[in-house]
């Protein structure tokens, strides 16, 4: 019994290393349904619909995330006119420091949509390890960067993907 | 067998993608792996087994309505101060499901939250090893535009012991929302947004008690509310519960509440939010005699914010006290704006922050010994005694005073009840106050530095445990004394780092445990791949994540870790 569940357990693992192999880059956002912080709903799958998006997984207790996003803050109406890039900054504080996230958002000025992922649905199915983790998603909704942690400079390679997505 | 065919439904499903076509793949790895000495000064132990490891991988694979995915699990055995729940390897997770706009249906494992989670909250924290998902079948229904309704039945997961092992008795449940803006076309436009939900769970769990008659059925319901009108915010959820005698209540069969009110305001610049919360007897499991972090069906928030300087967060942490607490939080966020005197070039963020709780009001009832109620004690929502559980005032000062140079200073007050919400061995309340200043700078060849300066001085007792003041003839730290941390983080590059941290308690009023604790780190990141070593003492302390918490003892040795998401 055991001899059989291994056998396909491993034939499972080569059936998905077959299939990156074949999808390579073009990995698209799962669809999970968020709500943003005025409680509206909203499918993620359909995030990059008005253009190229940036998503970042972010919480208020994480420094990182909000070193990173407070940087990108001031760079973010030049990124928008050059790019007509949205950024998304997917809160995944749960129900003990949600209330604290228009809070810091609007405190600090935030000009990002910011969704709520309370239960790290959406944190789940783009298998995200740990906060903060940074995806950049092409018009037609394909992934093409992903970045895991962030150190300042950062921001600059997330530019240059840009420039890149731009030139294509 | 279940196990078996589950997962050949999966493998089919794979390979029908490779067929015809792509589908989508997403999933993460992570491992760690952990050698460790011997350190009698701060009391590490070697494990028998010297190595330690954790690995998890995650695969979800979607194909246009269909999706799946798994979990494979392995503590070889878990790291120091992991939960002894998981031990072996194998398969962790599996599911399978189908949606489209009108039906979505989960077979298999899943995670679920109703409402604010005070009646179902299925989650994980693999940081933390916490796990308490459930097995059985999950259906959620979009009848109309804005309203969502959900169902649940299955079992909880209590352990892993090469598998997924079940808690002993059975959840069950649904919710229903309700967006009244969405579904009134002709509320779209109007700034009030209303959203309405209510949500009732239920478990049953066979009684087995020879003395007892326990309730085998217990019910959870309750219904929430949220405002907003432009920048007002009210959110409020009320759960009220039956009958449920359990270790964690002694078994009495007083019933329970739960009931959390936010209210907040913001708008650019500024923010405000304050929660009041009050529970009475709301631990609720799938199991009775289940006791700390083990299958928990609902999920009551500690009111605190949680600290990220490490002093803050892992000495004197604070947890909901389930069978009974009133808190409040209360958090003013403001930005001076750029240009102005104060707030400089690039504004200035100042964050006050203030959360207490106390021990509930009860009036014992006179005849619990020789009625047979079972009822110990009558309370209501709020009523509060004089009891101080916790208090946290806590500000800092965020300023970026050039382009590349940037601080934040931080002070904390903690006052814990150690009875309570006990985190070490000692009796009574243990009061800190922490400063923490963070420098960040930046140089021109896109390395940088930062650094964390953290002093924590506790209060002074007497031989009687009573406070007195520090210079008092007599008087001694509390509990480990006064501690202070060093870290300086060199980022070379946007691939490599460096760190190095040293904790020191100068302050433990033993002098000979006046230890340093110094901690190396290397990592590297290269998109999203992360390697990471360290090496050195760490402290024993609380790990907390969203208010759960698990004492992590001290070690002395090697950790190597790498996570990698696709």
């Amino acid at each position: 019994m055991k001899r059989i569940l291994f056998t396909l357990i491993a034939i499972s693992i080569l059936s998905i290393s077959f299939g990156q192999e074949h999808s390579g880059k073009d990995k698209s956002i799962p669809s999970v349904v968020l709500k943003d912080m005025n409680g509206k709903t909203i499918n993620t799958a359909e995030l990059a619909a008005n253009g190229p998006v940036i998503i970042s997984f972010w919480a208020t207790w994480c420094a990182p995330c909000k070193r990173e996003l407070n940087t990108i803050q001031d760079l973010y109406t030049d990124w928008q006119e050059e790019f007509g890039v949205t950024l998304v900054a997917v809160s995944i504080d749960d129900e003990k420091t949600k209330n604290g996230v228009p809070t810091y958002v609007n405190g600090r000025g935030w000009e990002y949509i910011v969704l709520m992922d309370p239960n790290s649905d959406f944190r789940r199915a783009m298998g995200v390890n740990n906060v903060p983790h940074t995806f950049l998603i092409n018009k037609e909704g394909t992934i093409v960067y992903s970045h895991n942690n962030y150190a300042p400079g950062d921001e600059e390679l997330l530019y240059k993907e840009m420039l890149k997505l731009k030139s294509n | 067998m279940k196990k078996l065919l589950s997962l050949s439904f999966l493998i089919i499903g794979f390979f029908a993608h490779s067929q015809l076509d792509r589908g989508n793949f997403t999933g993460n790895i992570e491992s760690i792996f952990q050698y460790l000495n011997k350190d009698s000064i701060i009391g590490a132990t070697q494990p028998t087994s010297k190595g330690l490891l954790n690995s998890y991988m995650n695969v979800y694979y979607t194909h246009g309505n269909f999706r799946g995915g798994l979990r494979f699990e392995s503590y070889l055995p878990r790291i120091q101060g992991y939960p002894t729940a998981f031990d072996g390897t194998g398969l962790g997770m599996r599911y399978v499901g189908y949606g489209n706009k009108f039906i979505d249906v989960t077979a298999g494992n899943f995670y679920e939250q109703f409402g604010s989670g005070l009646a179902l909250r299925a989650y994980e924290d693999r940081a933390l090893g916490y796990d308490n998902m459930l097995d059985g079948i999950r259906v959620k229904l979009t009848p109309y535009r804005g309203i969502t309704i959900k169902g649940v039945y299955g079992l909880q997961r209590l352990a892993f012991r090469s598998g997924i092992q079940h808690s002993n008795g059975t959840v069950r449940g649904g919710d229903a929302e309700f967006n009244i803006n969405d579904i009134f076309q002709s509320l779209q436009e109007k700034q009030l947004k209303v959203v309405v939900g209510g949500s009732f769970v239920s478990k049953f769990q066979e009684d087995t008690d020879e003395t007892l008659i326990l309730p085998q059925n217990v019910a959870t319901y309750g219904g929430r509310l949220g405002l907003r009108y432009k920048g007002f915010t009210l959110d409020g959820e009320y759960v009220t519960k039956g009958q449920d005698p359990s270790v964690d209540n002694n078994f009495i069969y007083n019933t329970g509440f739960a009931t959390v009110v936010n209210a907040g305001y913001s708008r650019k610049g500024l923010g405000i939010m304050l929660s009041a919360k009050s529970v009475d007897n709301m631990s609720f499991r799938s199991d009775r005699t289940k006791i700390m972090q083990d299958v928990l069906i609902n999920y009551l928030p500690a009111l605190t914010k949680t600290h990220t300087y490490n002093l803050v967060s892992s000495l004197y942490p604070y947890a909901t006290q389930p069978t009974g607490e009133i808190a409040f939080q209360g958090e003013i966020v403001y930005t001076i704006p750029k240009g102005t005197k104060l707030g400089g070039k690039y504004g200035t963020t100042l964050n006050l922050n203030a959360s207490t709780a106390f021990r509930p009001k009860r009036t014992p009832n006179p005849t619990f010994e020789t009625d047979s109620s079972g009822v110990a004690y009558t309370t209501r929502p709020f009523a509060m005694s004089d009891s101080l559980y916790w208090l946290d005032v806590n500000a800092s000062i965020s300023k970026k005073f050039t382009k590349n140079f940037n601080m934040i200073f931080s002070y904390y007050h903690i006052v814990l009840n150690n009875n309570v919400g006990a985190v070490t061995k000692q009796e009574g309340n243990i009061k800190s106050n922490t400063f923490v200043l963070e420098l960040g700078y930046k140089f021109k060849n896109r390395s940088s530095l930062r650094t964390e300066m953290q002093m924590m001085f506790v209060n002074r007792i007497n031989d009687n445990n009573d406070h007195v003041r520090w210079n008092a003839p007599g008087a001694k730290a509390t509990d480990n004394g006064d501690w202070a941390t060093l870290m300086v983080e060199y980022t070379i590059n946007s691939n490599w780092m460096v760190s190095i941290m040293d904790q020191y308690n100068f302050g433990h009023y033993d002098k000979s445990k006046r230890a340093h604790h110094p901690y190396f780190t290397v990592g590297y990141v290269t998109g999203p791949t992360r390697v990471m070593a360290s090496y050195g003492r760490q402290r024993a302390g609380m790990f907390c994540v969203g208010g759960v918490c698990r004492y992590v003892p001290a070690s002395n040795g090697l950790t190597l870790s790498v996570t990698h998401s696709f």
